[in-house]
């Protein structure tokens, strides 16, 4: 028998067809007669849009349709309804879709949109969060009192900028205070960045002369779209199919539904032809959400001896010119607030702020990698304020069970895992002991910072999930799940999970890659790190499913009780004497006796899956359960920084997990490098620069600068395993994890390197020698 | 060289084999693999320059076809991922876990084979040269540093 269940590497599904050239994502199905839509994008940050002028576009032979806001009345948003599919009336950030031109093919497309005029008429531009909410700034959203609201729990504040407020009250802050020797006072600003998946987002649409809609989309969220469309435009949602083939990374940016729409409305003006609409890269960076930026100022108190006491926070997310999922990254922010340590009294205001820089959606940690930066940072100056080890202060607070998170969570081994061990793991792989800096000589340091972080899902209270089996008549299973194949292997993790529940040869499990909303049973979206879990459950169920019928049908055949069966190797046998068994080809497709009765149908096993015991958040303390669990980690960074040019080399970067149990190791050390490696890029390079007037100054690879090949240190990975009880065979989520603690640890490294604090991203040399020098030769 | 003014149709020589396509004179390479011939491995990612992920062989050596333009390949052995059947670097970027979404993974097995045809024992930094022209956004390189050196080896044949 090969390779069974989990524990072991198992190489993916889909491998072959990814060396071979043959795995398509959305961009590579084309269809004859599929027409091309074409963005025109705002090149005005924040301004009045004067005049569209369509008429020499329109004159383009081969053009089909011309969209503008006008065409489209409609608000869409996942939270709060505040984003026209295309401008209308003004807009709000630069590379704003403005119109849309659906021709015959890209080239007739490209130069039909560059016929477009349109003209603006410049308002003042809020440059970030914090003058967004100066008395008197300008008001990017007059309306934002009469948007509807999708969900109950978001509280936009109108006639300011204030898209929503979390709020976290636990304790007594002021009498903390207090209690504590020492006083830390600190403010931190991170810049927006961009997701920058290998494949840019896609959607091609079309709608039959039933008026069924087909869409095939790069989307994390298939389910997602479907509902948005037919709420949006009243059509039943089985009339709707959303079909998702493998995606080119998502890292979050492809969860929120975007192009579909346009797509979608492109394809109805064009009486329903099939249209296609790939974003350009710049078009991708800008029009499409990037990642939040922050700025953030932290109070946090301790005793003598380091035990943190009160924690003040106000976050502010730099949200862009509109929510989309931005009010759920305050919540993520508000909810993690401490960091992975205990702090009785925490006093945090998280707010999502509209900006007239491009708006923002999920990214890898969902907001976590940002406010593990700061809190981390923090964490730093006060180990030096009273002197003692980083490491061991973080050691000394770590959360412990018994104690409560600032939503007044009990946290239990099993919930929150052991961050402990994961410090004393991560301090050994660094060398830790060997002191954090580090004089070799010629003007070189050698630094090491480290991080701790923690991060739960935050996900809807009844986020929920399925799977499907069926058999083939060769006894080989068929397994029908719809997480999207983003990179991550889940599609081969739930086969694994499969594997081991029914005790069978994996490469006899057959799990479908893509999906497509009306075959595939629902899954909320591939987000969050949460799939195993919630995709892991549902297998789990199904497999209970067909074991018991496995059983029961065969204790009939065998003329014995369902109880004294067992199932393995793809048979049922009996657990007295396995070499009395039943082959699953004998039973999955009925049984068939020799004079040629039959009994049973064929077997079909089904698993659903809904999170149970979350709950709203209290609007005024923030009370309440946000996630099944936190998966926690230590991350460590070592630099070899130079003091005279300020520039730095990447030696080494360590990450310890406690994934809870680890069912692949391969991947999940490869996922948690590659996080970590993501990581890097937004701790050293990654940013979005803008000129006084708004606009995006890096909008192509080749000054958005990304990690490349050569650039990458040591990677140092291992894993705690403190099982996650409700999680499949213990299993905690660690897809995103890598990268959290990254831009901290690299922060504490070059700030202990060059003896000043680095309270901003990314860490570029001039940054440093600025921090260093205020700026004088 | 041709001189094109208006839709021509050209033959272009890929994989081996000569394929006919209808073009325009400004028509990139990559848009006409993709669309013209269905070769959808080399994939658009920036179609600037600067990702890798378009990576096309011609005459042996690795070229963005997002850069190229059609007319100028004429002519000319075009090698695309579709090319390459059971290679030691397409095991060895199974074996290594050399990729997660698979999207960058035709542009840089492109690259690898090339650098593997075309030296045996390279240093680090001729590696590090031929493969920073590429992007992952999704590993951490170092996977697909292990794939081309246990190729360039022997490791994995
Ligand atoms: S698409 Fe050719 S280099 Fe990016
Ligand atoms: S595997 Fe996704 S970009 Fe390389």
């Amino acid at each position: 028998m090969s390779k069974t269940g989990i524990g072991v590497p198992v190489i993916r599904k889909e491998a072959a067809s990814k060396v071979t050239g043959e795995a398509k994502y959305t961009a590579d199905f084309l269809e004859p007669g599929t027409l091309t839509a074409q963005l025109v994008t705002s090149t005005c940050a924040h301004g009045v849009i004067a005049g569209i002028d369509t008429s020499a576009a329109a004159g383009v032979p081969g053009v089909r349709a011309i969209l503008t806001g006008e065409s489209c009345p409609e608000l869409c948003g996942a939270i709060l309804k505040d984003r026209p599919p295309l401008a209308r009336g003004k807009v709000r950030y630069y590379g704003e879709p403005v119109a849309l031109v659906v021709a015959e093919d890209a080239f007739l497309a490209a130069k039909a949109a560059s016929l477009i005029k349109v003209s603006y008429e410049p308002l003042p531009v809020v440059h970030g969060p914090g003058q967004a909410l100066e008395p008197g700034a300008p008001l990017i959203h007059e309306g934002l009192g009469a948007y509807k609201r999708i969900v109950a729990d978001v509280y936009p504040e109108p006639g300011t900028n204030v898209c929503h407020r979390e709020k976290v009250r636990k304790g007594d802050v002021e009498k903390g205070f207090s209690e504590c020797a020492v006083i830390l006072e600190a403010r931190f600003k991170l810049p927006q960045s961009d997701h920058i998946a290998m494949e840019t987002r896609a959607a091609t649409a079309s709608i039959s002369a039933d008026g069924t809609v087909f869409i095939r989309t790069s989307s994390q969220a298939p389910f997602e779209v479907r509902k948005m469309l037919s709420e949006l435009y009243q059509i039943d949602e089985g009339k709707i199919i959303v079909e998702v083939p493998m995606v080119g990374g998502g890292f979050g940016g492809k969860a929120p539904v975007n192009l579909e729409i346009l797509a979608y409305l492109a394809s109805r003006a064009a009486g329903g032809r099939p249209v296609r609409l790939v974003n350009t890269r710049e078009a991708d960076m800008v029009s499409s959400p990037c990642r939040m930026g922050l700025e953030a100022t932290l109070k946090l108190g301790a005793t003598e001896d380091g035990i943190l006491k009160a924690a003040e926070m106000t976050f502010l997310i730099d949200a862009g010119g509109y929510a989309d999922i931005g009010p759920r990254l305050a919540k993520a922010i508000a909810v993690g607030c401490t960091g992975p340590y205990h702090i009785e009294n925490v006093s945090c205001d998280s707010l999502c702020v509209y900006t007239n820089h491009p708006y923002v959606t999920s990214f890898r940690g969902f907001g976590h990698a940002s406010v593990t930066f700061c809190i981390e940072r923090a964490l730093d100056k006060l180990a030096r304020k009273l002197r003692l080890d980083p490491a061991r202060l973080r050691y000394k607070n770590a959360l412990m069970p018994g104690q409560t998170s600032p939503t007044q969570v009990k946290i239990t081994a099993s919930n929150c895992g052991n961050l402990q061990a994961c410090i004393e793991r991560v301090k050994g792989l660094v060398n830790w002991e060997e002191g954090d800096r580090l004089d070799m000589g010629g003007g070189k340091i050698r630094a090491k910072g480290i991080a701790a972080f923690w991060k739960t899902s935050n996900s809807p209270p009844d986020a929920a999930s399925g799977a499907f089996i069926s058999f083939n008549k060769d006894g080989s299973v068929n397994l029908n799940v719809g997480c999207v194949e983003i990179g991550p292997m889940m599609k081969t993790t739930a086969a694994q999970i499969l594997s081991e529940a029914l005790k069978m040869d994996i490469s006899r499990i057959h799990v479908n890659m893509d999906v497509n909303t009306r075959y595939t049973p629902y899954h909320w979206k591939t987000v969050a790190s949460m799939t195993t879990y919630m995709i892991g459950r549902a297998v789990l169920r199904a497999a209970e499913d067909v074991t018991d019928q496995l059983k029961s049908m065969a204790a009939v055949v065998m003329k014995c009780a369902p109880e004294d069966l067992d199932i393995g190797d793809e048979r049922v046998f009996l657990r007295s004497d396995p070499s009395v068994f039943k082959s699953f080809r004998d039973l999955v497709h009925g049984y068939h006796y020799e004079n040629g009765n039959a009994l049973y149908g064929q077997m079909l096993g089904r698993g659903g899956f809904i999170m149970t015991d979350l709950n709203f958040l209290d609007r005024e303390t923030g009370k309440g359960k946000p996630g099944p669990y936190w998966t926690v980690g230590a991350q460590a960074v070592e630099v070899i920084y130079d003091t005279v040019a300020h520039t730095y080399r990447l030696t080494k970067a360590a990450t310890v997990i406690d994934a809870g149990k680890v069912l692949n190791p391969a991947m999940a050390e490869g996922l948690v490098k590659g996080g970590m490696c993501m990581g890097l890029g937004l701790g050293s390079r990654e940013h979005f620069q803008y000129d006084p007037a708004g606009r995006v100054l890096d909008t192509s690879l080749r000054t958005y600068k990304v990690m490349h090949f050569g650039q990458t240190p040591e990677y140092l990975v291992a894993f705690v395993e403190t099982p996650f009880v409700e999680g499949p065979y213990g299993a905690r989520g660690l897809a995103e994890h890598g990268i959290v603690g990254i831009p901290a640890a690299l922060g504490n490294a070059l700030s202990v390197a060059c003896g000043a604090e680095l309270d901003e991203l990314p860490l570029l040399p001039e940054k440093i020698w600025m921090a260093k020098t205020g700026g004088r030769l | 060289m041709y001189t094109l003014k208006e839709k021509t149709v050209v033959t272009l020589r890929v994989n081996g084999e000569d394929r006919q396509a209808l073009i325009r004179p400004g028509d990139i390479l990559l848009d006409t693999l993709r669309d013209g011939l269905g070769l959808t491995g080399a994939k658009p990612g920036c179609l600037n320059g600067d990702c890798g992920a378009c990576t096309v062989l011609v005459d042996g050596t690795p070229i963005k076809s997002c850069l190229m333009l059609t007319a100028e390949a004429v002519g000319h052995e075009i090698t695309t991922v579709e090319g390459l059947s059971d290679t030691p670097i397409q095991r060895a970027f199974i074996e290594l876990f050399a990729f997660q979404c698979g999207y960058c993974t035709s542009g840089f097995l492109m690259v690898c084979h090339a650098l593997a045809g075309q030296m045996q024992t390279p240093p680090d930094a001729v590696i590090d040269e031929w493969l920073e022209s590429n992007i992952c956004r999704c590993t951490s390189y170092e996977e697909i540093g292990k794939a081309v050196r246990a190729v360039l080896n022997g490791e994995i044949k």
